[in-house]
């Protein structure tokens, strides 16, 4: 053994870099407060052992860059906890970064002899921030598409060549193919190799100098190995045990693939640009240009930074560097605070978070199909899922007037700012339509039926023709009122139950699934028919102004007369004509004040809509 | 402290923690620099592992496959019909409908017995011709030849001709069940 390790050593000199590395002296003794170094070269080192894993599965481009990071943390061996790993990695990188720095400061280590190692590891940091961003973009979701949209986009603004800068980083004018290979190719090997380049100066360099040490005489010297060893080790466990816990509690989020033609309002950067992001919404800083917020000021941030060794040579200076960093600190994490702030007490941003949040989730449900992910992307999936468009489609188009269980579809309450007295407040907009949210359900039904007024309250709303045809002067109307004493008569809540059954059936509705017996539906048409109930008889029955076709019959029921034919009411077929053209004769008539949809949706969205309303999805 | 210390790092002279108390400081520090060294890298090299370890979701069926081709189409003691085989086909997060996923030999030996070879070289994979001139099957890659029957004419290849089982179905459909196997093993071994 001896005897190759010394073979080994004549030949590469392997013990003398050995104990330079370990021997180092470390003059008043090992001490907690100089693991900060260690913890950061540790964190890298996780990155590059799990990046290199990371990359043997990951496949850079607009179709399979989200396909293939789904495929990793959903289905292969371990590959959530190689991601998080990553993920969390990253994030911790950062924060030891700024401790790093804080405390170079603090203790005056930038100071000469050492300027030079200052400035190496300001270059360092723009180096991590690099990884940070372009990492974030790898994985195609709608997230780090559009948080990296914005950078570009500030890479844009750049004085001179910033639309050429922007080109070269997207690798054409839109983002596509080759803006993933350009950033895959700058996160795992221009910036990871400048790095490690960076990093062994800055290594060598701290070595020359030694460490920076308050007070030498606290204890007697030791050197590195094993007791500073120990400490850093120590150091590294912990962060270690921070980034699994994160990984196991939380895991690495993958929102949905990104769609370009689908807004996300929910964008914002990761939490360490959190600050810039709220600085550049200040107006103040608008009206400056982007380039100053975005560009300039950062620059002279980073300009008082690296000048900060040559202030140091001045009691003073040092005084000033240390206020500055403090006054820095401050300001990003204030700014960072306010920004939560402003996020979670705007209801329209929680909304957008949550929908994003659903749509990540829907993602997996359709992915995980037999079909599984077709070859143009999981983007598809979502972009021909009723469950998802929908909601969308109903809050563009449908929301101005109607409402959805009180919101809009999505989620979103329909609102808007209003200034009061100097004062800005948020006022809920009056619906001037009905409620859509139980549209065609047998609990639909039975508002008409039994509370016909209220069902169509918001119609009062929408101007006196309407008021006076659907509210005030409607048949139907007087007809709930007039009968509504039927309904208070305990026994003929079975009745009812028949009837709304009977109704729901010509629809013909996915889901919720009705709870249809056959006996019920049967029950429920003789009703329709005779008005007969279980005490008592309907005065004028359905029949005698509604005419109907029961599904699977030729027969029709009652004749066509004023008021609507309910042929199918409120399925599919019946919601896409009607949508089509609700002021056709078979529906409202002349009556009608819904705009027609026929020709301001297509085909394609019209179907998405239909099938969201009638719950014909999985 | 601006003194350079790094000359006089190998003839160092402080004290070291000696006794017990410096033999755990060696041990712990070894051993905890270890671990955390150790966690990121084992959970990557599982990660890589994934082809060998993860259960690969089986197949609905018998995995018997439908030829496009029926028997009559068949000569009897004909020459060898090249069929591709059609099947979908699972490609990590993708599922293919329908793509030729390899192809094989038919030849009809009796009215109602069909002969299937797998088109793969037993030797290293290649895909084998048919020489009509010759009557025999011929790898262009390293000279491989086997006969009618698939049995090897010389000793490049390991085996014969991979036979795949096959089952003759309303009288006129040939189904076979497509499987690989293993390259230069004399034994037929299924690629799993
Ligand atoms: S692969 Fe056919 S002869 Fe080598």
């Amino acid at each position: 053994m001896n005897a190759l390790v010394n073979w080994i050593d004549d030949r590469t000199g392997l013990k003398k870099l050995m104990h330079e590395a370990l021997y180092e002296h470390i003059p008043g003794g090992a001490r907690w407060r100089y693991v900060w170094g260690s913890t950061l070269v540790y964190t890298f080192t996780i990155q590059v052992i799990t990046g290199i894993f990371l990359a043997t599965a990951y496949s850079p481009s607009t179709t399979t860059a989200w396909e293939s990071v789904y495929h990793i943390q959903n289905h292969m061996q371990f590959g959530w906890l190689v991601r998080g790993l990553h993920h969390f990695s990253a994030q911790a990188m950062t924060v030891l970064l700024a401790i790093h720095l804080m405390q170079v400061v603090i203790d005056g280590a930038y100071k000469a002899p050492r300027e030079v190692n200052f400035w190496l590891g300001l270059i360092l940091m723009q180096i991590v921030l690099g990884l940070g961003l372009t990492g974030y973009l790898l994985p195609w979701d709608q997230k780090g598409y559009y948080a990296t949209q914005v950078s570009t986009e500030i890479m844009g603004a750049t004085p001179v060549v910033g639309p050429q800068l922007q080109q070269l980083a997207q690798g054409g004018p839109q983002y596509g193919h080759h803006t993933l290979t350009r950033f895959f190719a700058m996160h795992v090997m221009i910036l990871p190799a400048t790095l490690v380049a960076f990093l062994v100066l800055h290594i060598a360099v701290f070595r020359r100098h030694g460490i920076t040490v308050p007070d030498p005489d606290r204890a007697p010297g030791v050197a590195f190995w094993p007791d500073q060893v120990l400490k850093d080790a120590v150091a590294c466990l912990v962060v270690l045990a921070t980034v699994l816990g994160l990984t196991y509690f939380k895991g690495a989020e993958l929102s949905a693939p990104a769609d370009p033609s689908e807004a996300f309002s929910a964008a914002r950067p990761e939490w360490y640009f959190l600050f810039l992001f709220q600085f550049l919404r200040f107006e103040w800083v608008e009206h400056q240009g982007l380039a100053f917020g975005a560009i300039y000021l950062p620059g002279l941030l980073m300009l008082i930074l690296t000048a900060m060794p040559i202030f140091g040579r001045w009691k003073l200076g040092h005084w000033f560097n240390i206020a500055f960093m403090m006054a820095m600190m401050v300001g990003i994490i204030g700014l960072t605070g306010l920004a939560l702030k402003n996020d979670a007490k705007d209801p329209d941003f929680q909304a957008a978070v949550k929908q994003a949040h659903d749509d990540s989730e829907r993602i997996k449900v359709l992915a995980e199909r037999p079909d599984g992910i077709p070859l143009e992307g999981a983007v598809s999936l979502l972009r021909n899922d009723p469950l998802t468009q929908g909601p969308r489609l109903f809050a563009r188009n449908c929301a101005p007037c109607h409402r959805y269980d009180g919101h809009d579809g999505t989620g979103r309450e329909v609102a808007k700012i209003v200034t009061k007295d100097g004062v800005k407040v948020r006022e809920l907009e009056q619906a001037t339509a009905t409620d859509l949210g139980k549209f065609g359900t047998q609990e639909w039904l039975k508002g008409v039926i039994t509370d016909y007024a209220k069902t169509f309250a918001p119609l009062s709303n929408a101007g006196e023709k309407v008021k006076k045809h659907f509210v005030d002067d409607s048949e139907m109307a007087d007809w709930s009122k007039s009968h509504a004493q039927h309904w208070r008569v305990g026994e003929n809540e079975k009745s009812l139950d028949d009837l709304t059954a009977f109704l729901q059936a010509q629809g013909g509705r996915v889901s919720p699934k009705p709870n249809l017996d056959e006996a019920a539906v049967k029950r429920g048409r003789e009703i329709f028919t005779s008005g007969k109930l279980a005490v008592g008889q309907i005065e004028s029955k359905c029949t005698d102004c509604h005419s109907l076709k029961p599904r699977g019959e030729e027969t029709v029921l009652g004749e066509s007369g004023t008021a609507p034919t309910l042929t199918g009411y409120a399925g599919a077929d019946w919601l896409r004509d009607f949508l089509k053209n609700p002021g056709h004769a078979q529906f409202y008539g002349e009556n009608n004040a819904m705009p027609a949809f026929g020709d301001r949706l297509s085909e394609k969205e019209l179907g998405l809509l239909v099938r969201w309303m009638v719950g014909d999805f999985e | 402290m601006s003194q350079s210390q790094s000359q006089s790092d190998l003839n160092h002279s402080e004290s070291y923690p000696e006794g017990r108390r410096g033999f755990m400081a060696h041990v712990l520090a070894a051993a905890i620099g270890g671990f955390v060294g150790l966690v990121p890298f084992a959970s990557g090299l599982a990660f890589f592992l994934d082809p060998l370890i993860r259960k690969r979701k089986g197949g609905s069926g018998d995995g018997f496959v439908k030829l496009p081709i029926t028997v009559e189409a068949l000569e009897i003691n004909g020459e060898p019909q090249l069929v591709k085989i059609i099947m979908d086909k699972v490609d990590a997060w993708n599922t293919y409908r329908n793509q030729p996923v390899g192809a094989v030999y038919l030849r009809r030996v009796a009215s109602d017995k069909v002969i299937v070879f797998n088109q793969r070289c037993p030797h290293l994979g290649c895909a084998v011709d048919y020489k009509p001139a010759e009557k025999n099957y011929f790898c262009p890659c390293h000279t491989s030849a086997f006969g009618l029957d698939g049995v090897k004419q010389n000793d490049i290849p390991p085996r014969g001709l991979d036979e795949l089982e096959v089952s003759i179905r309303n009288n006129t459909e040939v189904w076979v069940k497509f499987q690989n196997f293993r390259a230069t093993t004399p034994d037929k071994i299924p690629v799993a």
